[in-house]
């Protein structure tokens, strides 16, 4: 069972849900948000592997190569180009193996280039686990790293950390989620973005619940829009500094009893929602 | 010249720091390259002048009448797209493989849209934007159109102002090439910290000049200091401080830049920020 925690927005506490609500749903922590990935800095785990995310990029044999350019036209990515031999740009490459398929004299062969790392490990006595990914700088490609992270995960109950926003990084892990859950803020900004959080999930036909972080009075735009849309409101995380303090510190909030209830209730919530949208 | 403000980290107070800068450079050419979750518009408001659908992917589709049902194309698919014979446009990254496969031509990689570029007209100056299909693949690509736009609206003297994108992936590297400054707006918290050290490194790569604004920088003193140390070690100035304020939600929540709030403490950092900056970078 996979629950994505995805905001249109960065920086509405996606990373606090996904880490808090993990804990105190014993569900394994997967931080797919691999270009800026924080919760290990939350939850500090022992790591117990740690491993290489590579694709495959294509290397041209010069001597069987007849200059075709067949490669160079199938490429979608233009990460090969042909000025005397067929030079191949590796991070311009996805490693489809269209090339490799399409070259008529067996020309092109494939080597593993690592693009950024998998780390494994284990959080708290129970060894809750946890997985993070981290994409290597100045790399443009997170979705292998994304797949590769999801790749690891069976039937156990997980909570996916997605990247902020709604491009393809958030599809790739949203793919599979039985459940999404959308964090935002109760701001113009906040409403914007929550809609565009809302137009993906539906049209992905994942069921969704919202959570609204930075909370000063109940009845605000977003909770008010929820409301009138009839979307479940699975909780309200307050405005506070207490809260601002931990987080800044790189703790999490459920080590104070208050917020452990109330991300139990948030976690109770998701439970009843899941349960009402599966028995549909 | 071409300043763009980015953060490594979403909601560290961008959007904030960049409507009050385009805000207060009237005859700045403004560009929000946060295109999948654009939100400048909503601050500046303004008319929309060009609109243009926009191509920023392909994907595969396969042609029922011819297709002889082989499976060639789901065993060379790398992306998990293709089951019984039929393509998952969500999983397809348009790459042709499968093309190259069958044996019957029976598939073809067709355009997609995958989002709108406009350009608006506000009341301090032009805004290039997009809205991206939520889903779509491709972000980077859309950014680099972003800019072009804007270029159409001004000459190479002019100041051009990009919001960029949180992240340090594709569509950051497409916000920040060709820049020749990078503001980069950081919280000091633990995770604020590490995200600023890798944006940082990206900035360096594309051999653009940094500039460092710490925002709420009163929340976690301690942080504070150790970002002030680590840009000091490294030689990089820190150009702003601004302090928590509820201004700032006030602001935001009236749609209005935080320089318009007298009474506003960050406002009036920001400010002081930009008249700073805007010697440094002539």
């Amino acid at each position: 069972m996979k629950i994505a925690v995805i905001s249109g927005k960065g920086g509405t506490g996606k990373t606090t849900v996904a880490t808090n609500l993990a804990t105190v749903m014993k569900a394994t922590y997967v931080d797919c948000d691999v270009e800026e990935p924080n919760g290990f800095i939350f939850l500090k785990p022992d790591i117990k592997e740690s491993l290489d995310v590579t694709i495959p990029v294509p290397t041209i044999d010069t001597d069987k190569c007849n200059h075709c350019k067949a490669c160079v036209d199938i490429c979608q990515f233009n990460a090969l180009i042909h000025v005397d031999k067929v030079m191949v740009f590796e991070k311009l490459c996805h490693g489809c193996g269209a090339c490799q398929a399409v070259c008529p004299t067996l020309a092109i062969t494939e080597e593993e280039r690592p693009i950024g790392r998998i780390q494994i490990g284990t959080y708290g006595e129970e060894g809750m686990a946890c997985l993070s990914g981290t994409l290597n700088l100045t790399e443009p490609m997170a979705g292998p790293i994304i797949s590769q992270l999801k790749g690891r995960l069976g039937q156990e109950t997980s909570l996916i950390d997605c990247s902020p926003g709604t491009s393809c990084n958030v599809v790739k892990g949203l793919l599979d989620a039985t459940y999404a859950i959308l964090v935002t803020e109760p701001t113009a900004f906040g409403l914007h973005d929550l809609l565009l959080a809302i137009d993906l999930v539906e049209q992905m036909s994942i069921p969704f619940g919202i959570v609204i972080n930075r909370v000063h009075e109940s009845h605000n735009q977003v909770s008010l829009y929820c409301k009138s849309k009839g979307y479940t409101l699975l909780g309200e995380i307050p405005y506070d500094r207490q809260i601002a303090t931990l987080y800044s510190n790189g703790e999490l909030l459920v080590r104070q009893s208050q917020y452990k209830a109330m991300f139990h209730e948030i976690a109770d919530g998701v439970k009843e929602a899941m349960a009402c949208s599966s028995s549909l | 010249m071409q300043l763009v403000i980015i953060s490594g980290k979403g909601g560290t107070g961008k959007t904030t720091i960049a409507a009050s800068f385009a805000y207060l450079s009237q005859d700045s050419i403004k560009c929000d390259c946060d295109v999948d979750a654009s939100n400048l518009h909503i601050v500046l408001g303004g008319e929309d002048i060009e609109r243009e659908p926009y191509i920023g992917a392909k994907a595969a589709s396969i042609m029922p009448d011819k297709c002889i049902q082989c499976g060639a194309c789901e065993r060379m698919c790398r992306y998990d797209a293709i089951h019984d014979f039929k393509i998952n446009p969500l999983k397809c990254e348009g790459c042709a493989a499968c093309t190259v496969v069958c044996p019957a031509n029976a598939i073809e990689l067709k355009d997609e849209v995958t989002g709108d570029t406009l350009v608006t007209q506000t009341t301090r100056g032009i805004l290039s934007r997009a809205h991206m299909i939520p889903g779509a693949e491709g972000s980077g690509k859309l950014v680099t159109d972003v800019r072009k736009k804007a270029k159409k609206y001004g000459t190479d003297e002019d100041l051009y102002l990009l919001d960029g994108t949180p992240g340090v992936g594709c569509a950051v590297m497409a916000s920040i090439t060709g820049c020749q400054g990078a503001l980069i707006v950081v919280e000091p918290t633990q995770s604020g910290l590490s995200d600023f050290k890798r944006v940082l490194s990206v900035v360096h790569h594309f051999k653009v000049h940094p500039y460092i604004c710490i925002n709420k920088y009163d929340i976690n003193e301690r942080i504070t200091k150790e970002i002030e140390a680590f840009c000091q070690e490294a030689s990089i100035e820190v150009i702003g401080k601004i302090p928590f304020d509820t201004w700032v939600d006030t602001s935001i929540n009236g749609l209005k830049p935080i320089v318009l709030y007298e009474e506003s403490a960050a406002g009036h950092a920001i400010r002081d920020m930009w008249h700073d900056l805007q010697h440094k970078i002539g």
